[in-house]
This record gives structure tokens, C-alpha cells and sequence, in this order.
């Protein structure tokens, strides 16, 4: 074990600075760096990869509650994304080696690699209560342990997420194809139920979806693949009339981080399109439904991060156990009454879904493409592949 | 989906006497099952062989019936239940949940269907219906099903012979795996390396298989084992409780696996990959509501999954998941059976949340197996296929290593840190072949420098956990090499890692007396202090208002005490043989009580199969080891906050009396019997000094500590003696010697001892009837439960024999004798609750054998016999009640608590099946797993019954073998002629058939085992005698008793081993020819006795 090491062979010192002034000191691993950003905390108990990967974590610290990270290494097919986007990671215990037989790089080098700085052997159960407690909050990953009230300080000075743009920061530079025949981009679960798999596609025609990128998880576009639609993913500020230049058969929108509020521009383009295509949105694309649609949203006490939620579809009456990455929602109250709730978080029974009464268009506030999480929700592809089907005919 | 308002009636199986593979958690889950159901506002009829659960409780369920399960009683309770439901005019169905009894509920069910019962009476399964058991259990439905889902499983082919078996063998290339259909654990299974082995093991599971069919199955040895919890309601919501990971590899059975939760090393698109298979294994198996769990195996090299097994009911696994998340399946399992849906039930730890969600843990939860293979000598160690523990720890820590520590050294295993016998010569073998030892070896293996590479290759276990094991090892090292004082940073490294006070005391070379004490000083002067978490299914996502503890070496603590007062009642630990869920029952009705009365109930344990390790069961649960270290910090944790607390030991049998005195010594109240006087008596030269004052008789005795004192012990008090350790429970390597050979032999090899442990020589008292009494004390007046009469000879472990209440052949003035010494010993011990008495009856004197001042293990089956909870009153007693409070009527009337007109006999059952190769003979060493109950008018009734109920059937017909000792020759004639005005035929042996024939009977005449042949067992083998009755002959027993016993025991013929059982055998047949099926319920029982 060398790894972390100073020069005197003692481990790596590093501490989590809260804003409020909660200190939690702990080893460093990862890159040895200092990163500032919002502690969440994500429950699931499999998919650090996923999560770390996940561009709706830009501007994130994320503390994972399941003691045991890295155990299984990485893989380059687990990625959701380019590269990691978590500003820092808050573990129990972070493995210094891995056994799984996909794996190809320990978890520690993956993150050093990509510039990560890590916590470990701290109490994340006190973290996670802490911020259960008061909230997001703010904070400092620094391997200099040395002036505690200036990190605190540093943490307090940060800009909130509230209020920023971030999915512009995170967007692809430029519009591209996504190519499902590459061997990295397959999913490789083979066990879904019959009626998911796309081979039962009454209408073997390819559709095409126009995916706007605001931090889009790749996962998101294999599960559009397996509809068998081409996608093209665009730049998040791309016009509503370039799209529909492209001649989509729908448009997709994606999941991202942060605040939907700034995203004045998307909010434009959903009304632009609203009623003249199938449209599709996740998470943040389903926030900037609400807005577009006349809702308002505002800030979860400490969102929602796992992947063991339950969520009642409202049609079915059937309950799917989903993966939920988000800090803000859409108030049911503030929807106007053309908008009809589709689903709701059982566990405290926030908004989780809606659709419009007569425009071709739903959202979901969770994560249907799952990974890391349950497939439960996988349907909700297929009634989107319906949708454009119904919109062709 | 609402309550379905159709059912007005439901019947819930149990799963009969703890066996290997259906221990305590049967009764956990059914109790859960009955308490959900009973809330539900159902009537709920139970029926369970087992006195010793909880959920035979009278409270549990309205009408209880300890009956045999076998369809006969079963049917007979159906017909009256149904005929009662009509009489009442109440509309509705009358349902039977068979899903929470394990196997034999399961079993149970399907034969009822099967033959048509469950139609003729009107009665519907809920839970599983009869299909999709039939899906699940039968190995060809079960494969066609998966490959209806494209789910792959290993290749694998019923056969019911052998040569089908061989040739299919010779396809697949060996080794092969041989699965019996329809047995318990595995029962009869194995994995044959060779042509020869396959044989051998084919020809003894087509035997032992019901059906006579072995499932022969491609080897997935070495692949990663899983197992995923399933649960389903009728709207097809499904949500996975738990997954669950071993730490053995494939070919070790689940049961004798290490596993550890949750899933330590999938990924999450292989771990959803198998979220989604299991989920479509329950939806094709159509289990429509409930709980069940698959199992999976994953080749390490290429991730290819096979699904190697489902269990369409909540099962050992759904217990281990339920304790190691908080999300209590069988409960949840049986209100989903009666209708609702999962979105509408409240998940009982946030008390905010719904029930429909997929528990998440911020923990690691360790089980280890607790095998007895001491007490089996000859049984082979390996671990395969059959499952061979008796029993399994839990513990939860922050990291795996802090669980595993935690586990191990919960087993009780009586091995300080390092002392285990390694041998390094057979390392390489030990770490291919899995035994019980295998983690010590582990341990050797990376002391010794090898590989985790190495060791993986070795033991096909996961690298990662090698690794976590290795870091352990590294650790202990680390800490030897500690010169001077250890510093604050070292200790709390090492308590992180789950290391022991008593560990570290041998790691820093402490060599004291007290050690583990100075590592624990050591270890508060630096702050270093383990901090209390909950569990509390979500990970703290939301606020858990369900005190379920467990302990670890973290930053925050955040389960401070109340400032309620509080008694700590100390669980049993591991279920093992001698120490089983009787005790458990004892712990939960003190619990039970003591709430009722006011206090706050705080219970610690760390068996995952018991209802006491229930988070409803007390006020608050600590989830921990037994030891002395961890109920500390458990009682100063709860001592913080300044309330009146007080600690039960009492009730957990031996493992928590161990503590009794090193507690008290570090200032905590016991409340109960003080443990001086628990200490007296189990002291010999003080109690016998007081039974020598109180003027009581006792059989001579010594003590020794080397083999000459032993020698010289065993010819003062005159041979035979009785040879045993002193501080045991379950007469743990305990000998009849009966020369100075056997004392020499015993010496040697059997056990160790020391000059605070010496060996304990009695006198053995031959031909004596053994008596055993249970009372209540407060120290002024007692009262006493029950003296139970064996029905077997005297020197067979009162654990082992069978015993009847009330007593039926001893006379009014031993009976009496027998009170006034209990209440003498009770009052000069001052007992303050329950006290268990073992006295021996030679020749109309009697004799006190042993006195422990604490629960018993007939605790249960007394107060199931007598309607009185006798754990309750004695946990009050404990809190200062007098009896003259809580049973004035009885203490006024002076006499013994009442069992009414009825007898209740209580027979033990035996594990023989699991361990080819041991002499099944009974001795002082126990060796039964569980017990049953018969209840019935006549003592000879309720003895067929229990040896019903054991799984022995008495014959109705044949052949009754007859060899009895000199003593019983005179009245030998008088009983075998009730055999033959009942139609049998006699065999005796040449001594016993002379008696016969001087009585004017006709009978055959056979060769005593070394006199010649054909001989006693010849005709056993040969199905030539259905009833064995052999009384015992001092020495001469040795090699004919244990023969024909091993013969009778594979043959399954009952044996008989005294002239009072064989009497009540008599009786017993002549009810089963008449074919009488009664059955009663307790609670009508108690009510009929109270109305007296």
C-alpha cells in the first residue's frame, strides 16, 4: 500500500469542510487537490462508477452511504459519461484494489487519473444525517488540513447552485450521432422482461430523436438505441428551429445538474415545440417541462440521491423502484390544469412524473435509464417510441 | 388492494422441532406472520409440534394446537376449524398460509392438496398456491420454467436410478452435484469426484428422497454464490429486500456458508442484471404473494450467471435479510397474502415511509455458521452440499472486517485470538477442502506470507474478501509490533477493524488474568470508545424512529439512552445443541412482561434466526456479540443517561451466566438470583457442603485436574461413574465410565481442563428413574411448575430423553420428597425466579443430581403444559413482585401448578441423518436439536403422539423385539402380553424370551449380537421387527445396545429403552389402532383447567 502516502510513509491527510462549520477529517485518496461544491449524498448500494460519471453531478461533492467503495474496480463500459464529474467523493472505506473480472483500472488511479479528490475512513453516516438535518450544503475537499476555518470560510464564499447554469458548462460543443453499434456503447443486460426488448417493436422503423445534452448520461441514449432510434444529441442552446430542421420524428431532454431556473433558453425551446413533436424529458429535462409548461420549481431540503425510491404510476397503480439524482422539483400546485400528473414519490409525495392533456408530451423527474439503478421504469422508452409512432400516423 | 374482508379464518403451519436447516427462524417468521395477521383482526389458528417457539405461545395466535404435522392431525384440525367456522355462522373463507413453516409447512400443504383435503373441506391456500409450490420444489418444472425466461441454470437431469445417474455422469465429466428432490437442507446431497462416490452418494439420496428422484447437476464449484430476497404482492409490484454474497464459493450449502450483506462485489449492471432475473423467476414460478429468495451463481471469470435455485416462502435467508436491513419479510409476506399491495403498508422502522421500496444499508452484516461437529465424533468436517451447522451468528459493523470480527467472535467458540490447532502441514489441503476451521486458516495462510492470488486459487473465494482478510492479519501483526504503550491512533485502527479487547490483549502480549480488562482500561484512558448507529433501512436518508442498534468504532453516536427505567436482558447467542430457542423463548417473554409492566426492555443478542433478535420484541434491540467486552459498553451506554437500570442473565442459558460474575465485578446490577448463588451451585465443594447441611442426598462425587485425582476420584466414589467438565451446558463431552480405562481414555482425549476447570466424577446411580423439576422462588415462598418424570433410563442427558407431565409412576412420598427438597434447595440459594431441579430416583430414594438457579430448558414446555407463563412471572420476581402478588390462588393452595386430566409429553429429535458414520446411541453427551410435544388424555396417547410428532412412527402391526435387563425381567411378560392382545408377534433374546415364555408366551427366539447369527440386528435389517424395546445392562450394554440402536435409528424403528415407555408405547398403539385423532387446542385446554 503506497498509495496516499507522504514522503514519511504516513497517509495522506484530508478533511471535508462544511459551510457551517462542521469538520471531518479523514485520508485522502484520489488526486490530492482541494475542490469546493455541494455535499449530497447518494444511497444506492452499486454504480459508484455511474455516479461518479454522471454529468448531473457537476458541481457536486457526493458522499456514497455504502461503506465499501471500489471494491469492483472500474470499466470503461460503466461510464455514463467522458469522464467523472463529481467534484470530490466522501467514502467509509475506499478499496485499494479490485476484483471483478470487467474491471480495468483500481478506483483509486481512475480518480487520481482524472483529477478526483477523495475522502475516506470518516463517519459518512454523521455526514449524511448532518445534512439531513440541515440541508445542502457547501463544501471543502482539501488535503490541507492545516487552517480549518479558512476552508470553512472558502466553502461559505462558493457561489450556491441556485441560480447557475451549469448544464451549458457540461453540454457537448457540437451536434453528433450517437452510434449504438459501438461495442462500448451496448448494455449488456440481457435479462429484461419479453415485452422491453426491442426486437418486439411492432414497427421496425427506425425514429429518429433529437437529444438536447444538457449533461445527458449514456445510458440514456442506449435505451433510445434499443427503441431503435437514431439519435442525434445537440448542444443544450441549439435553437428549436435548428431542430426541427433535423426533421426528428421526437425530442428527447435530457437529464443535467443543478438549478432548471436559469435555463431561460431551454424553457423557450420547449414551447417552441411543444405540440409539434413527441417530446420526452428526465430529471432536469423534466423541470424545464414544468417551467415551460407554467409551473414553478424550487429546492428539495437535500434532493433525492439513490436508487431505491418507490414511485406509483398513477395510471397503472403499479409501484417501480427507481434511481433519483436531483436537488429540485416541480410543485404540483403551481402546474396549470392541462397538465396531469403521472406519477408520485411515495416516499414523501413530491411530483415525480407528468404528461400534457392533448400535446404529445411527459416527463419524469427520475432516472428510467436506470445506472446505477433498477429497470423498472425501462417502459417508459417504449411509451415514447409509441408516442412517435401515434405522432407519425 | 385492500384487506380481502372474504377470509374470516386462517391456518398458519409451523415448522415443527429444530432440525439442521429449519431452526429458530421458522419460529421468528411464523410468530411474525400470526401477530400480523391476528392485528389484521383474522382469526388465526395455528398449528406447531414445537413447545419451545414463541409462537406456540397461547397469545399468539387464538387457538393453538401443538400437534404432530402430519396430514392425519393436520386434516383432523382442518375439519374441526371448518366445522367450528360453520357453527359460528360467521361468513367467510377459511385460508391456510403455508408459506412462513419452511419445508415442512410447504411439504405439509402440497400432501394436503394433493390428496384432495384441502378441497373436500373447503380451505384455500394463500401465499402460494398449490402450482406454483409444485413450480418451485420440483427440479424438472423448475428448470423448464427457466429456460421459458431464457434464464440459463447449470445442466442437470432427474434421475431415479443409478445407472441413468452414471451415464448421465459420464456425459457431464465429474464432479457432479447430487441434489435429493423434496429434502430438508440439502439432506442426502453431495458432489462425487468419482464413479464410486457417485454411487455412494446417488443410492443415499434416492433414499432419502421422498419421491426417490436426485437431481444430477453440472459442478459450479469455485463460482461466486448469491442470493436475492424477493418480495411480491398481488398486484405484481416486486421489490428486493436484500442481496446477500458468500464468502464461500459455490459447494458449500448456504446454510454452512459465511455470507455477507449486501453484495460486496457485483457491479451495478450485473447486480440489476440479476435484480431482473429474480424478478422474473418469482413472476414465472407465479408465487403471487410473499416472500421468497433465488440463488444465483456467477463464474468469477466471465461473469456468466445460472440461477441455481428459488424457495417459493420466506426461508433462513429471508430471517438473515429481515434482521440485516429492518424490513421484516414474514410479516410483510403474510398481510400481502391476505390482499394488500405493498404501496399501502408502512415500513415499520421510519414509520413514515411506505413498505414498497428496496431497503438500502450504510453497514456490512456478517453471518457465520456455528457448527457442533464435537459433539458427533466419526462425522465427516467437510463442508458440501448438506447443510451441517446447528446454528448461525449475525453481527453488523461499519467495514466487512468489522463485521466478520464481530462474528467470530460471537460464535462462542472458547478460542482466545490465535489458540486455534492449526496444523501447517495441511494448509494447501485445508484451505481447498472448506471445514469449519476454514477461516483459521485463512488467518495461517496470510500470516505465513502466501497470496491473496494464491489463496483465491487455493479456495475460490473473491480476492476482495482475501484482501479485507489479509488487512486483518496485517493489522494483528502491526499491533505486535507495539513497543512500549499503544498510542490512541494504533488502538482506534485496530478496534475499526472489529479486533477484540481479548484479541489485542494477546496481540500486545498481555498475559494477566484479567487482560482483556487491561486492553479495555487501556483503551477508555485514550478515548477510544465504540459509538452506537442504527438500523434503520435507508441509509439516514430519513429520520428512523425504530431503535435497532448495532456497535462500531465511528465519529457519532445516535441512539442515546432514554431516561426511562430499564432492565437489559441478555440473549443465548448461537442456537446450539443444549442451548436452543428455549432459552429465546425465556429472553422474549421477559422482554414481553417487563414492557407490559413499565420498563424500558432492552435486549441483546446476536442470533439473526430468533424472534428476541426482532426489533418489536423489546423496547430496544442491540444487535452485538455476547461478550463481555460488548455488554459492557452496551450497559454503560444505557447507564449514561442516569436511569434505574437493571441486567437479566437468567433466561440466555450458559452464555450470559458465564458473564454473570465478571458483570457484576464491573458494577452492573443483576437483577434476579444473585450470581454468587448461581455461582454456589455450580460450585461442587460449596453446594456440597450445603446440601450436606440441608440434609439432602446426592450422589458421591469429586473433582479432578489431572489424570491420577481422576483415578483416584472415580474408585472413592465406586465406578460407574458419571465423567464430565464443570461449566457446560448440554452435557458437553460427558462420559459413563465404568472402570478405570474409561476414566484414563476420558482423560486423555476428551476434553481440556484446568485448576479453574477441573473434571467433575460422580457416582453414576444405575437403574434410577431421573426427575426434573421446575420452580419459582422470590426468595420466600416457591412455587412449583412442573416435576417431569423421564421416560428414558437414567444416565441419557435429560435434554435427550422424553418426559412426561404430570409424572406417572412415582409415589406420593418421592413426589413429595421431591417438593420439600426443591423448596429447601430454592429458599437456601434464594432463588429470585426460576430454579431447574434433576433428581434421581433409586429404590424410592431420591437423590439431587444438579440445581441450576436459573431458566431451564423445559421453561416452555411447563408453562405450555401448566397455562402458566412461568418466564414472565419470573422476570417479575426479578423486578421485586412476590409470587403471593401474582399467583395467590396457587401459592395459597401450596400444590404444584395444574395440568389439568391431560398428559404432555415432550421428545426429542435427533440430527442422525446429517452425520453418516456416528453411533447414534444416547448417552450424557446431548445430542438432540429440538423437541415436539404430545398432548393427550391418556399418557400413552400423548406419547404416540410426540413420537409422531419426533418423526417415529410406532407400529400398528408386526414384531416387537424384546431384551431387557434382569431387573425388568419380572415384569416383562405382564407387557409383551398387551402386545400380543394387540396382534404382534415377539422376538426376545434367549435371557428375555425365557421370562416370555415362564409368563405363557409364544415367542422367537434370537442370537444376541456376538453370540451368533441370525441375530438382533440381522432382523432389524432384514424389516423383521417394527418395535424395539431394549432396557439397558450396565457394562455389558456397550456393543449390543449401540448395534441394535444404530440398525433401529437407519431403519427407522422406534426403540424403547425403558419398561414405563414401552408401557405407554402399549397404550399409545392401542389408540393408534383404534384410530383415534384428537386434537385441542391450548387455549381451550387452559380455559377447561382455569374453569376447574
Amino acid at each position: 500500500m503506497q498509495f496516499g502516502m507522504d514522503s514519511e510513509g504516513e497517509f495522506m491527510q484530508a478533511i471535508l469542510a462544511l459551510e457551517d462549520g462542521r469538520l471531518f477529517r479523514g485520508k485522502s485518496y484520489g488526486a490530492q487537490v482541494e475542490r469546493v461544491g455541494e455535499v449530497v449524498f447518494n444511497t444506492s448500494l452499486t454504480g459508484y462508477q455511474e455516479i461518479f460519471t454522471d454529468p448531473s453531478y457537476a458541481g457536486q461533492i457526493v458522499v456514497l452511504t455504502n461503506p465499501h467503495i471500489g471494491n469492483y474496480g472500474t470499466s470503461p463500459s460503466d461510464a455514463e459519461s467522458v469522464k467523472p464529474f463529481i467534484e470530490g467523493l466522501v467514502v467509509r472505506e475506499f478499496s485499494p484494489v479490485s476484483s471483478n473480472w470487467r474491471s480495468t483500472e483500481v478506483a483509486d488511479e481512475y480518480l487520481e487519473r482524472n483529477g478526483v479528490p477523495v475522502i475516506g475512513e470518516i463517519d459518512t453516516r454523521a455526514v449524511v444525517r448532518h445534512l439531513r438535518a440541515n440541508g445542502c450544503l457547501r463544501g471543502v475537499l482539501s488535503t490541507d488540513v492545516s487552517d480549518p476555518a479558512a476552508l470553512v470560510a472558502k466553502a461559505r464564499a462558493h457561489k450556491t447552485m441556485a441560480g447557475t447554469d451549469l448544464a451549458s458548462i457540461v453540454t457537448t460543443k457540437e451536434a453528433y450521432t450517437w452510434d449504438a453499434t459501438e461495442a462500448k456503447n451496448q448494455t449488456g443486460d440481457k435479462f429484461l422482461p419479453a415485452d422491453d426488448a426491442a426486437a418486439a417493436s411492432p414497427l421496425n422503423a427506425t425514429m429518429h430523436v433529437v437529444a438536447y445534452d444538457y449533461g445527458i448520461k449514456q445510458n440514456i441514449l442506449r435505451m433510445l438505441a434499443r427503441e431503435n432510434c437514431r439519435v442525434t444529441v445537440v448542444p443544450a442552446k441549439t435553437p428549436a428551429a435548428d431542430v426541427l430542421a433535423m426533421e426528428p420524428d421526437g425530442i428527447f431532454f435530457s437529464n443535467g445538474p443543478g438549478d432548471p431556473e436559469p435555463l431561460e433558453y431551454a424553457v423557450e425551446n420547449i414551447r417552441a415545440l411543444q405540440g409539434k413533436k413527441p417530446l420526452f424529458g428526465i430529471c432536469l429535462g423534466h423541470q424545464l417541462f414544468g417551467l415551460a409548461l407554467g409551473g414553478k420549481t424550487y429546492k428539495l431540503k437535500f434532493g433525492h440521491h439513490g436508487g431505491n425510491h418507490p414511485i406509483k404510476n398513477l395510471e397503472t397503480g403499479k409501484v417501480e423502484i427507481t434511481a433519483q439524482n436531483h436537488n429540485f422539483n416541480v410543485d404540483p400546485d403551481s402546474l396549470p390544469a392541462d397538465v396531469v400528473r403521472t406519477h408520485t414519490n411515495l416516499n414523501d409525495d413530491t411530483l415525480a412524473g407528468l404528461k400534457h392533456k392533448t400535446d404529445p408530451m411527459f416527463s419524469v423527474q427520475y432516472h428510467p435509464e436506470a445506472s446505477p439503478g433498477p429497470h423498472d421504469s425501462h417502459y417508459l422508452f417504449r411509451d415514447f417510441r409509441k408516442m412517435m409512432e401515434d405522432w407519425k400516423k | 388492494m385492500p384487506r380481502r374482508n372474504d377470509i374470516a379464518k386462517i391456518l398458519v403451519i409451523g415448522s415443527g422441532p429444530i432440525v439442521i436447516g429449519q431452526s429458530a427462524e421458522f419460529d421468528y417468521s411464523g410468530t411474525q406472520a400470526c401477530k400480523a395477521l391476528k392485528a389484521e383482526g383474522y382469526e388465526v389458528v395455528l398449528v406447531n409440534s414445537n413447545p419451545a417457539s414463541i409462537m406456540t405461545d397461547p397469545d399468539v395466535a387464538d387457538r393453538t394446537y401443538i400437534e404432530p404435522l402430519t396430514p392425519t392431525y393436520v386434516e383432523e384440525i382442518l375439519r374441526v376449524e371448518a366445522e367450528m367456522l360453520k357453527a359460528s355462522g360467521k361468513p367467510g373463507v377459511f385460508a391456510v398460509l403455508p408459506t412462513v413453516g419452511g419445508q415442512t409447512a410447504l411439504n405439509l400443504a402440497v400432501d394436503l392438496a394433493d390428496a384432495g383435503v384441502l378441497d373436500a373441506i373447503g380451505v384455500e391456500l394463500i401465499g402460494a398456491k398449490l402450482e406454483a409450490i409444485k413450480k418451485a420444489e420440483d427440479r424438472l418444472l423448475f428448470k423448464d420454467a427457466m429456460n421459458k425466461i431464457g434464464l440459463d441454470m447449470p445442466k442437470s437431469m432427474l434421475v431415479n436410478n443409478l445407472r441413468d445417474g452414471l451415464e448421465f455422469a459420464a456425459k457431464l465429466g465429474f464432479p457432479v452435484v447430487i441434489r435429493p428432490s423434496f429434502t430438508l437442507g440439502g439432506s442426502g446431497g453431495g458432489i462425487a469426484y468419482n464413479r464410486e462416490e457417485l454411487m455412494e452418494i446417488l443410492s443415499r439420496g434416492l433414499d432419502l428422497s421422498p419421491v426417490h428422484e436426485c437431481l444430477l447437476e453440472e459442478s459450479v464449484l469455485g463460482w461466486k454464490e448469491y442470493e436475492l430476497e424477493v418480495v411480491r404482492d398481488l398486484k405484481d409490484n416486486v421489490v428486493i429486500i436484500c442481496s446477500i454474497e458468500n464468502f464461500d464459493p459455490m459447494g458449500v450449502h448456504t446454510g454452512d456458508s459465511i455470507t455477507v450483506a449486501p453484495a460486496q462485489t457485483l457491479t451495478d449492471r450485473e447486480y440489476q442484471c440479476m435484480r431482473d432475473a429474480a424478478i422474473a423467476v418469482i413472476r414465472e414460478i407465479g408465487v403471487e404473494t410473499g416472500g421468497s429468495n433465488v440463488q444465483f451463481a456467477v463464474n468469477p471469470q466471465n461473469g456468466r450467471m445460472t440461477v441455481i435455485e428459488m424457495n417459493p416462502r420466506v426461508s433462513r435467508s429471508s430471517a438473515l435479510a429481515s434482521k440485516a436491513t429492518g424490513f421484516p419479510i414474514a410479516k410483510i409476506a403474510a398481510r400481502l397474502a391476505v390482499g394488500y399491495t405493498l404501496d399501502e403498508l408502512q415500513n415499520d422502522i421510519t414509520k413514515a415511509t411506505p413498505a414498497c421500496f428496496e431497503p438500502t444499508i450504510d453497514y456490512v452484516v456478517v453471518k457465520i455458521p456455528k457448527w457442533q461437529f464435537e459433539k458427533f465424533p466419526g462425522a465427516d468436517e467437510t463442508l458440501g452440499p448438506q447443510m451441517k451447522s446447528v446454528g448461525e451468528v449475525m453481527a453488523i459493523g461499519r467495514t466487512f472486517k468489522e463485521a466478520l470480527m464481530k462474528a467470530v467472535r460471537s460464535l462462542e467458540t472458547g478460542k482466545k485470538g490465535s489458540g486455534d490447532s492449526i496444523e501447517p502441514r495441511r494448509l494447501r489441503q485445508r484451505l481447498v477442502t472448506p471445514s469449519p476451521e476454514r477461516l483459521a486458516y485463512l488467518r495461517y495462510a496470510f500470516d505465513e506470507g502466501m497470496s491473496v492470488r494464491d489463496v483465491a486459487r487455493l479456495t475460490g473465494m473473491d480476492p476482495w474478501f482475501l484482501h479485507q482478510m489479509k488487512t486483518i492479519a496485517e493489522e494483528l501483526k502491526a499491533v505486535e509490533s507495539v513497543s512500549g504503550e499503544i498510542d490512541e491512533h494504533a488502538m482506534r485502527s485496530a478496534k475499526r477493524m472489529g479486533l477484540s479487547d481479548e484479541r489485542l490483549a494477546v496481540a500486545l502480549k498481555i498475559d494477566e488474568k484479567d487482560a482483556a480488562a487491561k486492553v479495555r482500561a487501556l483503551r477508555e484512558k485514550l478515548g477510544v470508545k465504540p459509538v452506537f448507529k442504527l438500523v434503520d433501512t435507508c441509509a439516514a436518508e430519513f429520520e428512523s424512529l425504530t431503535p435497532y442498534m448495532y456497535s462500531c468504532y465511528d465519529e457519532e453516536d445516535e441512539a442515546a439512552p432514554t431516561a426511562k427505567k430499564k432492565v437489559i436482558i441478555l440473549g443465548s447467542g448461537p442456537n446450539r445443541i443444549g442451548q436452543g430457542i428455549e432459552f429465546d423463548y425465556c429472553c422474549c417473554h421477559a422482554a414481553f412482561a417487563l414492557r407490559d409492566d413499565g420498563y424500558e426492555t432492552i435486549m441483546v443478542n446476536c442470533n439473526p434466526e430468533t424472534v428476541s433478535t426482532d426489533y418489536d420484541t423489546s423496547d430496544r434491540l442491540y444487535f452485538e456479540p455476547l461478550t463481555l467486552e460488548d455488554v459492557l459498553a452496551v450497559y454503560e451506554h444505557e447507564a449514561s443517561g442516569g436511569a434505574e437500570i437493571g441486567m437479566i442473565v437468567q433466561f440466555g442459558g450458559q452464555t450470559p451466566l458465564n458473564l454473570a460474575l465478571p458483570l457484576k465485578a464491573a458494577g452492573v446490577p443483576i437483577i434476579g438470583t444473585s450470581p454468587e448463588s448461581i455461582d454456589l451451585a455450580e460450585d461442587r465443594k460449596r453446594f456440597g457442603k450445603l446440601i450436606t447441611e440441608l440434609e439432602i442426598p446426592q450422589p458421591p462425587g469429586a473433582m479432578a485436574t489431572s489424570v491420577d485425582e481422576a483415578l483416584s476420584g472415580a474408585r472413592r466414589v465406586e465406578y460407574p461413574v458419571l465423567v464430565r467438565p464443570s461449566y457446560v451446558l448440554g452435557g458437553r463431552a460427558m462420559v459413563i465410565a465404568y472402570d478405570d480405562a474409561d476414566v484414563v481414555r476420558y482423560m486423555s482425549t476428551a476434553i481440556e481442563y484446568s485448576q479453574e476447570r477441573p473434571v467433575l466424577i460422580d457416582h453414576f446411580l444405575e437403574d434410577a428413574q431421573e426427575v426434573d423439576v421446575d420452580a419459582l422462588c422470590d426468595g420466600k415462598d416457591v412455587l412449583i411448575a412442573g416435576i417431569m418424570q423421564h421416560i428414558e433410563e437414567a444416565g441419557i442427558h435429560s435434554g435427550d430423553s422424553s418426559c412426561v407431565l404430570p409424572a406417572v409412576d412415582l409415589t406420593p412420598e418421592v413426589l413429595e420428597t421431591i417438593r420439600v427438597y426443591t423448596r429447601k434447595l430454592a429458599l437456601a440459594l434464594n432463588v429470585i425466579g426460576l430454579v431447574n431441579l434433576q433428581f434421581a430416583v433409586q429404590r424410592g430414594k431420591v437423590f439431587v443430581i444438579e440445581v441450576n438457579p436459573r431458566a431451564s430448558r423445559t421453561v416452555p414446555y411447563v408453562s405450555k403444559a401448566t397455562g402458566i407463563q412461568l418466564a414472565k412471572v419470573a422476570s417479575r420476581l426479578m423486578t421485586g413482585q412476590t409470587l403471593r402478588e401474582l399467583l395467590p390462588e396457587q401459592v395459597a393452595a401450596g400444590k404444584d401448578l395444574g395440568t389439568g386430566e391431560l398428559y404432555f409429553v415432550k421428545s426429542p429429535v435427533f440430527p442422525w441423518g446429517k452425520f453418516q458414520g456416528v453411533d447414534p446411541v444416547l448417552g450424557p453427551e446431548m445430542r438432540s436439536t429440538g423437541e415436539v410435544m404430545g398432548v393427550a388424555l391418556t399418557f400413552g396417547e400423548a406419547f404416540a403422539k410426540a413420537q409422531i410428532a419426533a418423526g417415529l412412527y410406532l407400529p400398528t402391526k408386526g414384531t416387537v423385539f424384546f431384551s431387557v435387563n434382569d431387573h425388568d425381567k419380572k415384569n416383562v411378560a405382564e407387557l409383551a402380553r398387551k402386545f400380543v392382545d394387540m396382534g404382534f408377534q415377539l422376538v426376545a433374546t434367549y435371557g428375555t424370551a425365557e421370562a416370555l415364555e415362564d409368563g405363557g408366551l409364544q415367542v422367537e427366539r434370537v442370537y444376541k449380537v456376538k453370540e451368533g447369527r441370525p441375530n438382533a440386528v440381522d432382523f432389524i435389517k432384514g424389516d423383521r421387527i417394527q418395535l424395539v424395546v431394549n432396557t439397558p445392562r450396565g457394562q455389558d450394554r456397550v456393543f449390543d445396545e449401540q448395534a441394535i440402536r444404530r440398525a433401529a435409528v437407519l431403519a427407522r424403528v422406534p426403540t424403547i429403552t425403558t419398561l414405563a415407555a414401552a408401557k405407554a408405547a402399549a397404550e399409545g398403539i392401542a389408540a393408534l389402532q383404534r384410530g383415534d385423532v384428537h386434537v385441542e387446542s391450548l387455549q381451550e385446554l387452559h380455559a377447561a383447567r382455569n374453569g376447574d
